[in-house]
């Protein structure tokens, strides 16, 4: 029996994991951002007009919170300056002029026997090696698996991909399950677990047969199978899932013991022990109604979009969004000469025809929303009590419960705006509790 | 990185950037699909006339509901079809044998006093057809009463007008030998347009549940309230079992359980609502049956149930993920002790 949650839809997978990996020549140009992740934004430690290899790091902050960033080819630095952040706005950047040599950087060895059985050692060099939640989230993994260490009994691997479109995970199963296995260990070793259960979705069967051939238990990890089901690879469902606990509202998974670590990531934390390797390159997904064609593309950080969506093939119409991630929690980019980050696991090119936007959005009062939400909450109230801007009832509903998976606005044959609505719900809260506090203060 | 791409203005769109193909315009679709089957068993009973009937409600709605936006300045809706759905449903619960004009009437009332005046699609706080039937029942009782012989019962009855099954089970009297369960489940009987066969509602009920545009809840917990209270309560001079029987498969039951009773904007959202409200239309119907002025009480219970869907709706809210009955007692108790 497959695992799975209550709730959730089935989009149009539109995936193509049959597409080769198609290694894309690192761009004349890379922009490497010194945010990629949540937290304190990096300080570049390198200057303009110094050489960097590949893999060098070029910026860190000592803050807790917070992952360097490395170079992801070699060459000479033209520039630290604001330039277009994917998720919009600017971001201060270095930009480096490819020398096309690709001369590695060996300031990172692999670590040895004994560290590799060491948490601290393991910890280290994810941090070392700007290790964030490759999923799309970007959050730190040394200092989540930090904060997890005492509290986690279970860590769960994300395999369920539920995203559309989507293939970098599925891709990175069946290309290298024992490296995939080999960084699973590492961070269960990391989190001072026994054991690591690998939540994968079922219509990644060959993935895997694949995975177990490569004796998962003698990893310590045990594969369990899956639903598929949209949003399967959110952590709150992975959890459920997997173990049947249920994260109390306003809560992490940690609070019941869970720690969710996505596969990209393990991947990643392998090349950073066995191989000395940062977080340089990783597979983007490229597809959309307005390219020629879809491909799964071993792409460098910093590649910017145009110059990715030409290395696969080019446009076949004329873009008119620009979606990072998948389409149902990815964000749109404003500028397509953004450049792609750690987190970016597809960069989406729509024309009109994935928007099904109405010119007058109506609420039919069928409740489909209702029945979709994973975590029961009713969207149809809550957008009738934000048309009507009362907080409080919003409150009352849990909108701050909304994860904006999107699962209520995509069912929605209304074309209500839904998540769009609570989310500027939970942004108008955040802002009456400041607004509160203030008060008090005085 | 050329000039073309530094032109390039693009949509900046909160999420999800996909969604499902199910709008409104095609879930009216199909629930005008899922009626054809009962059309069509009235056409093999009675003709075309039907037909006629079925046209001009249809096409009036959607006149009354564009003609209504349009000199209010309001946007123009019929193409989501709705008005379409409300004026199929009206001719499917009028006798087979009604003057052209009298569904009409039904619809300038359902369109614009009950659904537009409220506000349109979604709403109301009654399912328009159903009132617009029971706005043509109170003003139009001697037309709404006629119930024409089926010519595929021109052999057995030669009247032009007959009595239906359910006035003989009000009645208490004995089922005619023509009306036999075949013949009921087959439609073979007087009636409303979109009632007379089990099988042809059936079959739309199955389309509306593959095509995931209603929730079981509503009909079965509908249904199956009647099944269980006639079992139990039976009435004189028939055996309990085939009065059970004969009560589902007669009058406007499961027409109403099916395509009334699952409106959306009437009926109530959350899955334990929609049963206690399925129970209600059931338990009201039986009421009505047995101890009503009228035969048929599917109608007015699923109006009645109409005006309590809100309060359902508020009565049921879902505990959210995350939170286990036993934090709702403790919430409450500590709410108590303050106090």
């Amino acid at each position: 029996m497959a695992h799975t949650f209550k709730g959730g839809v089935h989009p149009n997978y539109m995936k193509a994991p049959e597409v080769p990996v198609s290694v894309i020549a690192p761009p004349p140009q890379v922009v490497i951002p010194l945010a990629q992740h949540i937290g304190a934004p990096c300080i570049p430690i390198v200057e303009v007009g110094a050489y960097v290899t590949m893999g060098q790091k070029i910026g860190d902050n000592p803050a807790p919170v917070s992952a360097p960033v490395h170079a992801s080819v070699s060459g000479r630095v033209v520039a630290i300056e604001p330039r277009p952040y994917p998720m919009g706005g600017t971001s201060m950047s270095v930009v480096i002029e490819n020398d096309g040599l690709d001369t590695k950087c060996d300031a990172l060895e692999p670590l040895t026997e004994e560290q590799l059985k060491d948490p601290d050692a393991i910890l280290e060099r994810i941090r070392e090696c700007g290790i964030v939640g490759m999923g799309g989230a970007m959050f730190p993994t040394a200092f989540k698996i930090r904060g997890g260490i005492g509290k986690v009994d279970r860590l769960i691997i994300n395999g369920a991909e539920c995203e559309p479109y989507l293939n970098g995970d599925h891709l990175t199963m069946k290309l290298f399950p024992e490296e995939l296995l080999k960084g699973i260990e590492l961070v269960r070793i990391a989190s001072g677990v026994d054991k690591a259960y690998y939540g994968i979705e079922v219509n990644k069967q060959d993935a895997i047969s694949v995975l177990k051939a490569h004796y998962p238990e003698k990893y310590g990890v045990e594969i369990v199978s899956e639903k598929v089901k949209y949003p399967q690879g959110g952590e709150k469902m992975q959890v459920k899932a997997v173990t049947g606990r249920e994260v109390k509202p306003g809560g992490l998974p940690s609070g019941v013991g869970c720690n969710v670590v996505s596969t990209r990531t393990c991947y990643a934390v392998y090349q950073a022990c066995y191989e000395g390797r940062p977080v340089i390159d990783r597979i983007v997904t490229v597809a959309g109604s307005a390219m020629k064609q879809t491909v799964n593309a071993l792409t460098r950080v910093g590649t910017p979009f145009a110059y990715l969506a030409e290395q696969c093939g080019g446009f076949a119409k004329t873009p008119r969004k620009i979606v990072l991630g998948g389409p149902m929690m990815g964000i749109c980019a404003t500028d397509i000469n953004a450049p792609t980050v750690k987190g970016t696991s597809g960069v989406l090119f729509f024309t009109e025809k994935e928007d099904r936007n109405v010119k007058e959005p109506t609420c039919i009062h069928c409740g489909k929303c209702i029945s979709v939400c994973p975590m029961r909450l009713e969207p149809m109230f809550m957008y009738m009590y934000y048309k009507k801007g009362d907080l409080d009832m919003l409150k009352k509903f849990h909108v701050t419960d909304c994860f904006e998976c999107g699962s209520c606005a995509y069912n929605c044959p209304g074309r209500l705006p839904l998540t769009h609505a609570f989310k500027t719900a939970k942004v108008m809260l955040q802002e009456q509790v400041v607004r509160e506090k203030e008060a008090a203060a005085k | 990185m050329n000039e073309k791409n530094e032109r390039l203005i693009l949509d900046v769109a909160y999420q999800p950037q996909v969604r499902t193909e199910l709008d409104t315009k095609r879930i009216m679709l199909t629930v005008i699909v899922a009626l054809l089957p009962a059309l069509v068993v009235s056409v093999i009973r009675y003709g075309a006339y039907p037909l006629a009937v079925a046209a001009v409600s249809t096409a009036s709605a959607v006149f009354f509901e564009w003609a209504y936006r349009a000199l209010m300045k309001k946007s123009r809706t019929v193409d989501d079809l709705s008005a379409a759905v409300t004026g199929l449903l009206l001719a499917m619960v009028m006798p087979a044998g009604i003057p052209l004009w009298v569904p009409v009437i039904g619809d300038l009332f359902a369109i614009v006093v009950v659904k537009q005046l409220y506000g349109g699609i979604g709403k109301n706080f009654l399912n328009p057809a159903l009132a617009g039937r029971a706005f043509l029942l109170a003003s139009y009782a001697m037309l709404m009463g006629v119930w024409t012989t089926p010519k595929t019962l021109a052999g057995a009855v030669d009247t032009v007008t007959m009595a239906t099954p359910l006035s003989y089970l009000y009645g208490g009297k004995a089922l005619p030998e023509y009306f036999s369960r075949l013949n009921l489940f087959l439609g073979n009987r007087p009636g409303c347009i979109g009632e007379l066969s089990t099988l042809a509602i059936l079959i739309g009920a199955a389309i509306l549940l593959v095509f995931k545009i209603i929730d079981w809840r509503i009909p079965v917990s509908t249904v199956g309230t009647v099944a269980v209270l006639t079992l139990i309560f039976g009435k004189d001079g028939y055996g309990n079992f085939d009065w059970m029987v004969y009560n589902l498969l007669t009058g406007g039951l499961l027409f109403g359980a099916v395509f009334m009773a699952t409106d959306y904007a009437t009926s109530p959202v959350t899955r334990k609502g929609r049963v206690l409200y399925g129970f209600g239309i059931g338990a009201l119907t039986v009421l009505i049956r047995y101890f009503g002025g009228y035969p048929e009480g599917i109608s007015y219970a699923i109006l009645i149930m109409n005006l309590c869907s809100w309060a359902i709706d508020k009565a049921f809210h879902r505990r959210q993920f995350g939170v286990t009955a036993e934090d709702i007692k403790a919430e409450k108790a500590a709410r108590e002790g303050k106090k």
